[in-house]
């Protein structure tokens, strides 16, 4: 009886909502603790409009915030900054409030002014960021880009709370960008005073504040008292131990000295670690909003003829490189990962087969096969993967020279119009910067990317679905969402009548931590908060 | 004495010269756009042109050098492309782990080397030389990497006696000087022990033993101080091998030095890291080289410099 009373506490609790506590907060955690997360690579900066890697994604989210964030382990888009938003029957102004008495970790109470200032410092190039590109819906973007303005006249700060943004063309996208961390809110003051070393020291709304960085060897986080989501963080501290090789990431997580090994299972211990019944519970296991493929340099003889593109899709046995890989991920059909909105269960893609493949080769005037070349990124186990690549072209007579170079040589070439007529993306492969389709669309697949300096290697340009593309993202109504999640599917689904890719994997993810962590094991492989959403994890 | 202080001086701001001119020169062959890393993958081409002004990197290559050498003579290595920090800054925090873990390193190379060296000359063709002259021959040769991982398991995993890697006080550095010690002393003792073998047959040797100067007066008070003289320009030598090695054996222990640097450096081709590192690296073993040369004096009387 008791305990009905006790939970039935606990839904009062959970559902009275924001009255009580954060609507979001697991009710079964328990606050306090510090625990300790280890990366090999050194965290670059902690600057939202800069950073944009594996260790600094999710520790940006927990030190910033944006109008927008998601449901932990979840893509599903929540207000965050922003008590409430509307949009315009025309779908071109955004119009925000934003919550009251949120504070900066200096004291100073956030307003609409430095939503504006934000968002500008992100596209402005000085500021060189690699996330600029996302925001250039918003009218007045080119002229910041250009150097005429340094003010978005899209973007305006109407009193301290409402903010009204508006957009040169619909997008339906608008607010994952608004959730992504380069529209984070920074206090201009800490940024003027820091200048290109406000990485190295930020402020931000966040859970959690910046308490130490000693370069290179870690960085401490302090639990932000006065965070505007009433019961979070429930960890008092963090620390990221930087520098820890994963192997010995492992072995101290087993003697307990580490809880999270924030690099996961190396590849070549991925099997030792799975059958080791010690682990079992340890490691969660994640789908990834990412897809590993082939791009075939559409431009480039022989790729130019679709039966050719067509006969490697077939040749390709993805079964055999998911096992190379232990059983990482499972086998691809087309570009979009299962875990993103819009993918085709129905559709079966190109199915492995040889003799099909010879005789489409045959057809298109190769029936002995050719030379090329195939690029991939030189760290394990990217070389092993494009080796069972090649041995399976070569079973068609198609000779794949393998070039194996840096990560910043193979995407140099990738784009240029005479050279790597195939490059495996293992590696570089593209992770969803936000769960929405169009993401996997316009840099890689689309025109606008199919230039010099672009992501889209295969140089595949089809205007027809680049009509379609702008048409789906254009339906901004939220009644038009099943519509344009449909359009979106199709557009994918045609892109593989094309065959510019070979879509081959779509990658797990796999974190491990120590027993005494606890919450859900999504917040682990949070689809959105990579690796781990910090904000919610709690010690047992 | 002067004179050629100031003359080794000179060759030395040449070599860093011409170390610098070659680094800068092929990574800026090298066919990696740093803008574009910069950019990220969401730039329009505009965006990327923009920053590659900013950075002065569509200036022919003869410009950027200068400009790189202008600010070098200000003490200014430039930005890092992926931490965006200041690389001297960078280097700057890990230096002192790298020196500690550099003197501790060299310190065990000289102590296990020089004592192995020793015994093997003396026990010459004996069953401890053999040993010996193996266990350099695996020592020199063996993968660091795989022999730092073999040590962390053993040591650190197994046994507990000291910790799994990281930074703090001599009980981390411990484990990776062994590592580095144990590596490097097969040069070392192999160099002495041949040269010990040398003086060893040397006249005044007998002379003294003829004496009746007991054995042990006559290695440590006469052998040693000739055999040795062979081992002072090595250690300057060596200093450039040891930056290999500390590549390695910092990453794998999570060392916070400039060989960690490095690695991850080379591997996000963040070129203005990787120059710092280079000069640094060549300062190191320019600086290591002319001690040695200025020490050996002191150590055989019969060296004169002025003559040089």
């Amino acid at each position: 009886m008791k305990r009905t009373a006790l939970s039935l506490v606990i839904a009062a609790t959970l559902f009275t909502g924001p009255l009580l506590a954060d609507e979001l907060v697991d009710a079964n955690a328990k606050n306090g603790g510090s625990v300790v997360v280890t990366y090999q690579n050194d965290v670059a900066t902690l600057d939202p409009a800069i950073g944009y890697d594996w260790q600094n994604w999710s520790m940006i989210k927990s030190l910033f915030d944006g109008l927008m964030d998601y449901k932990p382990g979840t893509t599903e888009l929540v207000k965050d900054l922003a008590e409430d938003y509307s949009i315009s029957a025309d779908g071109l102004v955004y119009s925000f409030t934003l919550k009251k008495g949120v504070k900066f970790h200096n004291g100073r109470e956030m307003k609409a002014s430095d939503v504006k200032y934000s968002l500008e410092r992100t596209v402005n190039p000085k500021t060189q960021s690699p996330g600029s590109g996302f925001f250039s819906s918003i009218a007045g973007y080119e002229d910041v880009t250009g150097g005429k303005s340094e003010t978005l006249s899209g973007v305006e700060a109407t009193d301290d709370y409402h903010v009204k943004i508006t957009l040169s063309a619909p997008n339906a996208t608008f607010l994952h960008i608004m959730a992504i961390n380069f529209a984070s809110v920074v206090p201009k003051e800490e940024v003027e005073k820091w200048g290109a070393d406000f990485g190295k020291h930020p402020v931000g709304t966040g859970a959690y504040s910046l308490g130490e960085w000693k370069l290179g060897q870690q960085i401490v986080f302090k639990k932000n008292p006065a965070y505007f989501h009433t019961g979070l963080p429930h960890l008092d501290t963090i620390t990221f131990e930087v520098g820890q090789d994963p192997m010995v990431a492992l072995l101290r997580l087993e003697k307990g000295e580490v809880d999270i090994a924030g690099d996961g299972v190396p590849p070549a211990k991925f099997l030792q670690f799975k059958n080791d019944p010690k682990f079992k519970d340890r490691m969660v296991v994640g789908e990834q909003l990412h897809t590993g493929y082939l791009t075939l340099k559409t431009t480039l003889p022989p790729f130019d003829n679709l039966k050719v593109r067509q006969a490697v899709n077939m040749a390709i046995s993805k079964d055999r490189i998911v096992r190379i890989i232990n059983g990482r991920a499972t086998p691809a059909n087309q570009p979009l990962p299962p875990a993103m909105p819009g993918y085709d269960k129905a559709f079966k893609g190109y199915a492995y087969d040889v003799e099909g493949a010879k005789k489409l080769l045959a057809e298109a005037g190769f029936a002995k096969g050719f030379d090329t070349e195939l690029f991939v990124m030189n760290t394990e186990p990217q070389p092993r993967i494009a080796q069972s690549i090649q041995q399976d072209l070569a079973k068609v007579g198609i000779r794949a020279q393998i070039k194996s170079l840096a990560q910043a040589n193979v995407i140099a070439a990738g784009s240029a119009k005479d050279q790597a007529p195939m490059v495996w993306s293992g590696g570089m492969g593209w992770i969803a910067d936000f769960p929405d389709p169009s993401n996997f669309y316009g840099p890689i697949l689309g025109c606008s990317g199919a230039v010099d300096g672009g992501w889209n290697w295969s140089l595949y340009c089809n205007k027809k679905l680049d009509a379609d593309a702008a048409k789906a993202d254009a339906m901004a109504k939220p009644e038009q969402s099943a519509e344009r999640i449909a359009l979106w599917s199709k557009i994918f689904t045609d892109v593989m009548a094309d065959a510019p890719w070979v879509p081959i994997f779509n990658e797990q993810r796999f974190t491990v931590r120590s027993e005494r962590m606890a919450g859900g094991n999504d917040l682990y492989v949070d689809p959105v908060h990579v690796p781990v959403n910090y904000d919610h994890i709690w010690v047992k | 004495m002067l004179t050629f202080i100031g003359r080794r001086i000179g060759y030395s701001l040449l070599i860093l010269l011409g170390v610098s001119l070659i680094t800068y020169l092929l990574l800026f062959m090298l066919p990696a756009d740093p803008a574009r890393q910069i950019a990220g993958r969401s730039a329009t081409p505009e965006v990327v042109a923009g920053i590659r002004a900013q950075l002065g990197l569509d200036l022919p290559f003869y410009q950027q050098y200068a400009h790189y050498l202008g600010n070098l003579l200000q003490g200014d290595l430039g930005r890092s492309y992926i931490q965006r920090s200041e690389v001297t800054e960078l280097l700057g925090s890990r230096l002192q782990p790298s020196l500690e873990l550099m003197a501790a390193g060299i310190g065990f190379e000289l102590l296990i080397g020089i004592s192995l060296g020793v015994i093997a000359a003396l026990r010459r063709g004996g069953i401890a030389d053999r040993l010996l002259t193996a266990l350099s021959f695996i020592g020199v040769s063996a993968p660091q990497f795989i022999a730092a991982m073999l040590f962390l398991y053993f040591f650190a995993v197994q046994l507990e006696w000291f910790p799994m890697g990281g930074y703090g006080g001599l009980k981390h550095l411990m484990l990776p000087a062994l590592t580095l010690g144990l590596l490097g002393s097969g040069w070392y003792s192999r160099m002495v022990r041949s040269s010990m073998i040398e003086v060893l047959h040397q006249d005044f040797i007998r002379t003294a033993r003829a004496k009746g100067l007991s054995r042990a007066r006559v290695v440590l008070r006469h052998v040693l101080p000739n055999a040795i003289v062979p081992i002072i320009p090595m250690i300057g030598i060596d200093i450039g091998v040891f930056m290999g090695g500390l590549v390695v054996v910092e990453s794998v222990f999570g060392w916070p030095g400039i060989g960690q640097l490095a690695w991850q450096a080379i591997q996000q081709v963040d070129i203005p890291v990787i120059v710092g590192v280079t000069t640094i690296c060549a300062v190191a073993i320019v600086l290591g080289n002319l001690i040695a040369d200025l020490v050996i004096p002191l150590i055989d009387p019969r060296i004169d410099i002025k003559k040089h």
